[in-house]
């Protein structure tokens, strides 16, 4: 298990596009993909999960990543939140 | 007959009837024999629903709708969320029909999207309502409504507008929407927004007065619809909606532009609004941030004091809704005309002359503080400015001042995070602020002008006085010096000035305000393009011009009468 905190910095936060946006990619690795915030903990391949955290522009999160390909899935996920979910 | 709704696309439209009904029949519940074959007929209707929706996505791309057929490509992402499919799977391995399961299910998720209490999410649970219901018609085998067939001139009246029924729709075929649902931030209003239909929402009885083919009249501006109009009502209308076509492709043209003067002078135009939600919509027309959030809403109605953490949090909202753009936020504007029990306001014989705003923070620590508090969280999510109301005196700024300073320590101490430099500025609103302008200049990050109440306080005129209305003026030289004297002093000490009152999107005082020199116009939503239109009018020379002949002349009629003269010649 490999887990990162990072800063949502997309002013939207997770919505509808980010969030699909995110998905997407994540659904291209084999681990699972928890986000932890606010004291939730949400399934990172589930669009409806994390639209419904709410999780907005300024928060902080952890990425926790396990399985086969857990470093790679990792580094994709914060390399996608940290480059603004494909915010322009 | 006439009835009103939500006000929630400009435009009127007059044509005939067309009532469309979304939802699925009542569901005939059933345990099904073979759970397999009941998955696989979920599965088939699952399919069908993603086959349709891309299909209906395509077609809305080739109509150059990008944003509706994004809705639609996200219905398909949301509906394919294993998170949704395997819980329908497992209901349906329970023993619950294929409807009843996509019914159990998806409204579990409606219910945890409106529980978030967050505005966006919570009209997500709209999609998800519209997913359902098309899921379940799939598996019942009904068609689609396809309102791309319709005659020419036709208003829908349906209960609520879904993505899937705008495909194929034009402004030139449907004159407008009618729903008994949805608010001006709906997908309904948003849809119909970006197809340039009028709309009215949230019509109560119209689905049950009218049936295919009655006449119809759809006002999206004043918000109301009318039901079998006379003769007389068809012709003002008529005019209306031309004048309405005239004006808006005028104003089509400064959506997404600088504000700015014919000579290219940048000036800002924000907006004043009432509540989170309002921001949104003050966003959507254009705003360029907030100028005024007025924060009363967070404490009427309600038997205690909100807290710090309830006011951060709608800060905070607004602040990410403008992420990067300014929001200036007034602290409590309250008196004894308003009635909130636990404030303990006292009864007075002149509550605008007494008791409130700031004079009653100042006496109030705990509950002010609360709201400094929250307000410098805030602006760790934006450009967070704070602004007090009622100011009369340097003393009062000071106070201020050291309070926020308190606050400063006892965040820090908190660990809470925060912009420490966050604005602090003044309303100056009261003739003694006025006067006294140069010297609170030197005190404050900023000055706004409310004209509403510096036009009363300098005239002695209350504006709902019948008797007095005629001294209650913007345009009386003695208001408009007042105003002056306050840009030359923010404009001396290097701060910004801006002006908060309805005077900030009189087109007729564009010219004036321009050349004394105002930084910020902050006006209802709805007027921010028609002053970025009204600004774009002038150069810096004719106005500097028009107000010095204005500011010559000696009385309010003769002003308004001059700078009226000069709109109408500039804008024929």
């Amino acid at each position: 298990m490999v887990n990162k905190m990072v800063k949502v910095t997309n002013s939207q936060g997770f919505h509808m596009r980010p969030a699909t946006m995110f998905i997407n990619e994540m659904a291209k690795y084999q681990s699972n993909v928890t986000i932890k915030f606010n004291g939730l903990t949400v399934n990172g391949k589930s669009l409806m999960s994390l639209i419904a955290a709410c999780i907005k522009f300024g928060s902080e999160i952890e990425i926790v990543c396990e399985g086969e390909d857990e470093e790679a899935t990792l580094n994709k996920a914060v390399e996608l939140i940290e480059s603004g979910l494909g915010e322009e | 007959m006439l009835i009103y709704g939500i006000a929630a696309s400009e435009g009127v439209g007059i044509g005939k009837v067309k009532v469309v009904t979304t939802s699925p029949r009542s569901i005939n519940y059933f345990t099904p024999e073979n759970i397999d074959e009941e998955i696989k007929r979920f599965q088939k209707a699952l399919d069908g629903f993603c086959e349709d929706t891309k299909k209906m996505a395509l077609e809305l791309e080739e109509a150059a709708s990008k944003k509706e057929a994004e809705i639609l490509n996200g219905h398909i992402m949301m509906i394919s969320d294993p998170f949704v499919t395997t819980q329908i799977t497992d209901e349906i391995n329970n023993g619950s029909c294929a409807e009843a399961a996509v019914e159990k299910i998806l409204n579990s998720v409606i219910e945890m999207f409106k529980a978030t209490g967050d505005q966006l999410t919570m009209e997500r649970a709209t999609d998800v309502e519209d997913i359902k219901s098309r899921l379940i018609m799939h598996l019942q085998g009904i068609e689609a409504v396809n309102l791309s067939k319709v005659p020419k001139g036709t208003v829908v009246v349906t209960d609520d507008l879904t993505p899937s029924m705008t495909v194929g729709i034009t402004g030139e075929i449907i004159y407008g929407i009618v729903t008994a649902k949805g608010g001006y931030t709906s997908h309904s209003a948003i849809l119909s927004r970006a197809l340039g239909i009028p709309a009215v929402l949230s019509t109560s009885g119209v689905i049950e007065a009218v049936k295919d083919g009655d006449e119809i009249i759809i006002d999206g501006m004043a918000g109301c619809v009318i039901l079998s109009p006379t003769e007389e009502e068809i012709v003002k209308y008529t005019k209306k909606a031309e004048e309405f076509a005239l004006m808006k492709e005028r104003l089509n043209a400064y959506k997404g532009k600088p504000s700015v003067t014919a000579d290219g002078d940048i000036h800002e135009i924000v907006a004043n609004i009432g509540s989170p939600a309002d921001g949104v919509i003050a966003k959507n027309d254009d705003a360029e941030g907030i100028g005024l959030l007025r924060t009363e809403f967070l404490y009427m109605n309600r038997p205690s004091a909100p807290l710090e953490e309830e006011q951060f949090e709608a800060y905070k909202k607004v602040a990410e809704t403008f992420a990067g753009k300014p929001v200036v936020i007034r602290t409590l504007d309250i008196g004894g005309d308003k009635e909130v029990p636990y404030l303990n306001l006292p009864k007075e014989d002149n509550p605008f002359l007494g008791y409130r705003a700031i004079r009653f923070c100042l006496n109030n620590h705990d509950l002010f503080q609360a709201q400094l508090k929250a307000l410098l969280r805030a602006s760790a999510y934006g450009d967070i400015r704070i602004m007090i109301p009622m100011i009369t005196n340097l003393g009062e700024v000071r106070e201020v001042k050291n309070l926020r300073n308190q606050c400063i320590e006892e965040l820090t101490k908190e660990g809470k995070k925060f912009n420490p430099d966050t604005p602090l500025g003044i309303m100056v609103e009261t003739p003694a602020a006025c006067i006294m302008a140069d010297k609170l200049a030197k005190e404050v990050d900023f000055f706004s002008i409310g004209t509403n109440d510096l036009v009363g306080y300098t005239m002695v005129a209350d504006r709902g006085n019948s008797q007095v209305q005629n001294l209650y003026t913007v345009f009386d030289p003695a208001v408009l010096r007042s105003i002056k004297q306050i840009c030359k002093a923010a404009n001396k000490a290097g701060i910004p000035v801006g002006m908060c009152g309805e005077a900030a999107a009189d087109p007729a005082l564009m010219p004036v305000l321009l050349a004394f020199g105002l930084d910020e116009f902050s006006v209802s939503h709805e007027k921010v393009l028609n002053t970025r239109y009204n600004m774009s009018l002038w150069t810096k020379t004719e106005a500097d011009h028009i107000a010095r002949h204005a500011l010559s002349r000696d009385s309010a009629s003769s002003i308004k009468r001059y700078l009226n003269d000069k709109l109408k010649r500039r804008t024929k």
